[in-house]
């Protein structure tokens, strides 16, 4: 299978790989998929308190050229919004964006559960209430 | 020298073909094109000839008589032909094949489709380092037993069942054995009379001959075993395999037959030193584990888990350059992870980080080294990406997650 020039780019030169400190109440962090399935990624927001913008986010991922590609661009995204714009990131922009062939759109869905897990983590520890996403398949 | 790119490691899949088989077979394209079976004239007698010499030379290679060898499509039709055919031909004796977990599907689809019709499969399962339990193969056995079918050398793994050990169990019972040897033929000393083998599959593209042509084995003497056809016509190949025969396929499977017999020694040496040599260095990263009996092996295969990185990730690190098998579901068209690797025990996800590396005739020494480096630089580059090798390098007990299944 041929990955598209974004993927491979995104594999070669992922942006935003790191950690951020997760006792940090203004972190949230989201860790999704599973071992046995073949991937796993955990996104980090950091959200600034004064602006309500997100001015950091880090992921690691565990799994293919296409899932380290969703979690590096998600990232890109991430940064700069509101978690409220956050939110609103869905799975198929990243499909459109890197291009990913219909077996590889799961990596894109696990990108926006990560997305929204971790905004989930930031409400929590902030008194607000978990936002119950609709399930998309995988 | 210098290395040419990309580089071949995919030798279980298939090999390229020798240029010495090459030049053995393109006579018979356009000049000698007869039909072996055309008994009246010279062109005929020309590709007879040929198809017999060849019959000798992969007779030779497997120590059988040269009546003994069926020419087939491939493995896979030699495998539906001994399987189907041993069911069919002896089903007054009885209905029942042994078989194990880690078979190639050319033997599992064909048990499966067996057993729809009416026939009965036990399905061994296999020990941590790849082997059947040979006390539970005896076990298995039942007075409706016809066959036992277990592969000589494993496509994954390159584990190396005791054949000799099976066949004598068989032959204590009166039961048929079978091996689908396409890994082991060419490659290692396969000799059906010390291994006591009644029946056995192989093909040519897995030992540098052309693809579209491989052979079955049939025992003629102690016992005559018989097969009944699964391709009707004009009763080729003693009745067992009807269709006219692909003769520069056959001459190509000869000769590759000859020179792997001339130089299996010194090459399975060349080679497992090479491997052995790939496997001690990527050992030395941690966490990385070698799945199957690195004992009872063959020479030019390993087969080895990164845990906490992705074979399909892993791969797309150098696969520009390095063209290698993974355990991983990802590169599978069922998106199972391997189920050679998981009937060894492997939980999925080391299953999922596994690479396969099959050495050949054509693999040099800065071919290993230069895989060597790229494999290491790209593990260590995902680690550093992994969640999971940071919760490993914390201490965090990964299995204790709660993780979300899809």
């Amino acid at each position: 299978m041929a990955y598209s020039d974004k993927v491979i780019d995104h594999y070669s030169n992922p942006k935003n790989v790191g950690t951020l400190d997760k006792s940090k109440t203004n972190v949230g962090t989201g860790l999704v998929g599973a071992p046995e399935c073949g991937d796993v990624m955990r996104l980090q927001i950091e959200v600034d308190e004064e602006s309500g913008l997100i001015s950091d986010a880090k992921f690691k991922t565990f799994g293919c050229g296409s899932a380290i590609a969703s979690s590096s661009l998600a990232t890109e995204w991430l940064k700069g919004k509101t978690v409220d714009q956050a939110l609103a990131i869905d799975n198929m922009d990243i499909v459109e964006e890197l291009a990913l062939p219909p077996v590889k759109i799961h990596c894109s869905v696990l990108a926006e559960d990560a997305i929204k897990a971790a905004i989930n983590d930031y409400r929590v520890k902030n008194g607000l209430p978990e936002l119950v996403a609709e399930k998309k398949a995988h | 020298m210098e290395l040419k790119l990309p580089i071949y490691l995919d030798n279980n899949a298939t090999t390229p073909m020798d240029p010495r088989v090459l030049e053995t077979m393109l006579p018979y394209f356009v000049e000698k094109f007869g039909n072996a079976a055309s008994r009246n004239h010279s062109f005929g007698w020309v590709a007879e000839e040929a198809v017999d010499y060849s019959r000798e030379q992969v007779a030779k290679l497997i120590n059988a008589d040269p009546k003994e060898i069926i020419f087939t499509s491939g493995a896979t039709e030699a495998d539906n032909l001994a399987l189907k055919g041993v069911y069919e031909m002896y089903a007054t004796k009885g209905n029942h094949i042994i078989t194990c977990t880690t078979e190639h599907k050319a033997v599992l689809d064909t048990c499966k489709h067996i057993e729809k019709t009416g026939g009965q499969v036990t399905y061994l399962n296999v020990k941590a380092d790849g082997l059947i339990d040979l006390n539970e193969l005896e076990k298995a056995i039942t007075e409706k037993t016809i066959l036992i079918s277990i592969m000589y050398g494993n496509n994954e793994t390159g584990v190396i069942q005791p054949v000799q050990e099976i066949s004598k169990i068989a032959r204590k019972h009166g039961v048929l054995f079978f091996t689908d040897a396409t890994q082991a033929v060419g490659k290692i000393p396969v000799d059906v009379n010390a291994d006591g083998i009644d029946l056995m599959a192989f093909s040519a593209h897995k030992m540098y001959g052309p693809k579209g042509v491989g052979a079955l084995y049939v025992r003629r003497k102690n016992p005559r075993v018989k097969v009944t056809s699964q391709m009707d016509g004009g009763g080729h190949e003693r009745g067992m395999r009807s269709g006219t025969l692909n003769v520069p396929g056959i001459v190509g499977l000869g000769k590759a037959c000859e020179i792997c017999m001339q130089e299996m020694d010194t090459e399975a040496k060349r080679l497992s030193k090479m491997r052995d040599r790939l496997e001690v260095s990527l050992m030395e990263m941690e966490e990385t584990y070698v799945n199957g009996s690195r004992e009872h092996r063959l020479p030019h295969t390993a087969n080895i888990s990164f845990k906490y990185v992705e074979g399909e990730g892993l791969m797309m690190g150098f696969n520009k350059n390095i063209a290698l098998s993974s355990g991983s579901a990802c590169t599978s068209a069922s998106l199972e992870p391997s189920y050679v690797l998981k009937a060894l025990g492997l939980g999925d996800d080391l299953a999922h980080s596994s690479l396969r590396f099959g050495l050949g005739r054509f693999t040099t020494d800065e071919q290993i080294d230069f895989t060597i480096d790229a494999i290491k630089n790209t593990v260590n580059k995902l680690r550093e990406m992994s969640p999971l090798w940071e919760m490993f390098k914390e201490g965090v007990d990964i299995n204790a997650i709660e993780w979300e299944h899809h």
